[in-house]
């Protein structure tokens, strides 16, 4: 009896289909209107996900290591060759080089760049997966709002900024980073002090590897190219003095006033598998 | 209740392997879209409902962990389950022409609506670029992944189909 009861309930796909569009346009609306994402299924999904998430990409890092090697081994043999008539070539560059290498030494203590932040309290993480497209550059890591990761944390690798938590799920949290086509930074050039903002583009991206910068205003037209850029003191997420990248070209806009150009990351974010959360947060005056 | 598990493990399979195996294995950091294949596939292998559903399930994955907006992706690949749903009538199991097609074009409309509301709407115009260096590569590497994740799909559901008959007409004896 219960089976016949059963099989008069099934509702036609049109409306399953209709009452389905309601159901995500009213979380398209709540998701734009309150800022909100997820919330309890943040916290479902993340207990059923992740760990899988975990495991698997240990296993895919393996795979990919192994492909690389056998791709290595070829290109060995040919290298090999070839090596080997350059070695007479390199000796002799490397004496200018050495004297090059101790100018730059020279020059990064005095940017002390890795004095900057050394106060931060840091947590590590691991990148345990990407966005599914190939649109945005989003990932995901294995520390979430049990390990005190919140929204708006900055997160870097090595020297330079990655980008920032947007989400947090229980032992999970959602990184933007800073090429991703969304994401907007201010950001201030280390040798003049002069603001600019820093846009992340696909096109450029996926092009030339390189992140966009405009309205800097260098009025003093001190900027050169290879100058460091750092996050600036008037953004309100990011903390100051974080290393972006160098410029890479440097352009007059048209209105004559401000330049823009684009930047190196100082990060390879085609390779990134271990970052650093900053636990301290800008302190920006306002009360949450 | 058997059919329903195994949909949503295969949906919970595809979306980690998209998110984690396959963005380490990506070529030009361009990587296929296996959901677009689960949601298309159960939308023409069984239909309508379960085509949305399917597509329900994915998209919501990936708004939850990766989407801005929730809502958005799970809209869109509904609406693809949905529409594969019509092409039930003229599918033959054996033939692999129209998967490959129909999967093609829900892979083709999924990117299209994401440039439009994602890219467009934000003043970037540059279609042509979009088009060459994002949507055809991630096509053509979806209908590689095709042809071998479609077998396995339809091997599954062949299976299940078989284990529903045989529990059907036990019941009529």
């Amino acid at each position: 009896m219960r089976r016949k009861s059963k099989s008069k309930f099934q509702l036609p796909s049109k409306y399953m289909l209709m009452i389905l569009t309601l159901i995500c346009g009213i979380m398209i609306y709540v998701s734009f209107t309150m800022n909100l994402s997820g919330g309890p299924l943040n916290t479902a999904a993340g207990y059923v996900f992740i760990p899988m998430q975990k495991g698997i990409n240990y296993i895919g890092l393996w795979i990919s290591d192994k492909a690389d090697n056998l791709n290595d081994l070829k290109d060995v043999m040919k290298e090999n060759q070839q090596l080997k008539s350059q070695v007479d070539e390199l000796t002799s560059e490397l004496n200018t080089i050495k004297l090059e290498q101790y100018e730059l030494d020279n020059l990064r203590e005095l940017l002390e760049l890795d004095q900057k932040y050394p106060s931060y309290k840091k947590a590590a993480a691991h990148v345990i997966g990407k966005d599914s497209g190939n649109w945005f550059s989003i990932f995901t890591i294995d520390k979430g709002s049990k390990d005190g990761i919140e929204v708006d944390m900055n997160v870097i690798a090595g020297s330079g900024l990655v980008g920032i938590v947007t989400d947090v799920g229980p032992n999970y949290a959602k990184v933007r980073t800073i090429i991703d086509d969304l994401s907007k930074t201010s950001g201030m050039l280390l040798t003049t002090s002069d603001r600019c903002i820093i846009h992340g583009d696909l096109q450029e991206m996926n092009s030339n590897q390189n992140i966009l910068f405009t309205d800097l205003k260098d009025s003093d037209d001190k900027a050169e190219i290879g100058d460091p850029v750092v996050t600036s003191h008037i953004s309100d997420k990011y903390l100051q003095g974080i290393l972006i990248g160098y410029i890479n070209t440097l352009e007059v806009d048209s209105n004559n006033l401000t330049k823009s150009g684009t930047l190196t990351p100082a990060v390879d974010f085609e390779h990134i598998s271990e970052v650093l959360v900053v636990l301290d947060k800008k302190e920006t005056g306002k009360e949450d | 209740m058997k059919r329903k598990i195994t949909v949503i493990l295969i949906v919970i399979i595809c979306f980690l392997l998209q998110t984690t195996l396959f963005q380490t294995l990506s070529i030009a950091s361009i990587s296929p879209n296996l959901l677009i294949i689960v949601t298309a596939s159960f939308g023409f292998m069984r239909g309508k409902k379960e085509g949305l559903l399917t597509g329900f399930l994915g998209g919501l994955f990936i708004d939850v962990f990766y989407g801005g907006t929730l809502g958005f992706y799970a809209m869109i690949y509904m609406y693809m389950g949905y529409i594969n749903g019509f092409f039930r009538k003229i599918f033959f199991p054996e033939d692999i022409k129209l998967p490959i097609i129909l999967i093609t074009a829900s892979d083709f409309i999924c990117n299209l609506f994401v440039y439009f509301f994602q890219f467009l709407f934000r003043g970037r115009f540059s279609f042509g670029y979009y088009m060459i260096h994002i949507i055809i590569p991630e096509l053509v590497y979806t209908i590689l992944a095709t042809v071998f994740l479609y077998f396995i799909l339809l091997k599954i559901n062949q299976k299940l189909e078989l284990s529903e008959r045989k529990r059907s007409a036990r019941k009529f004896v």
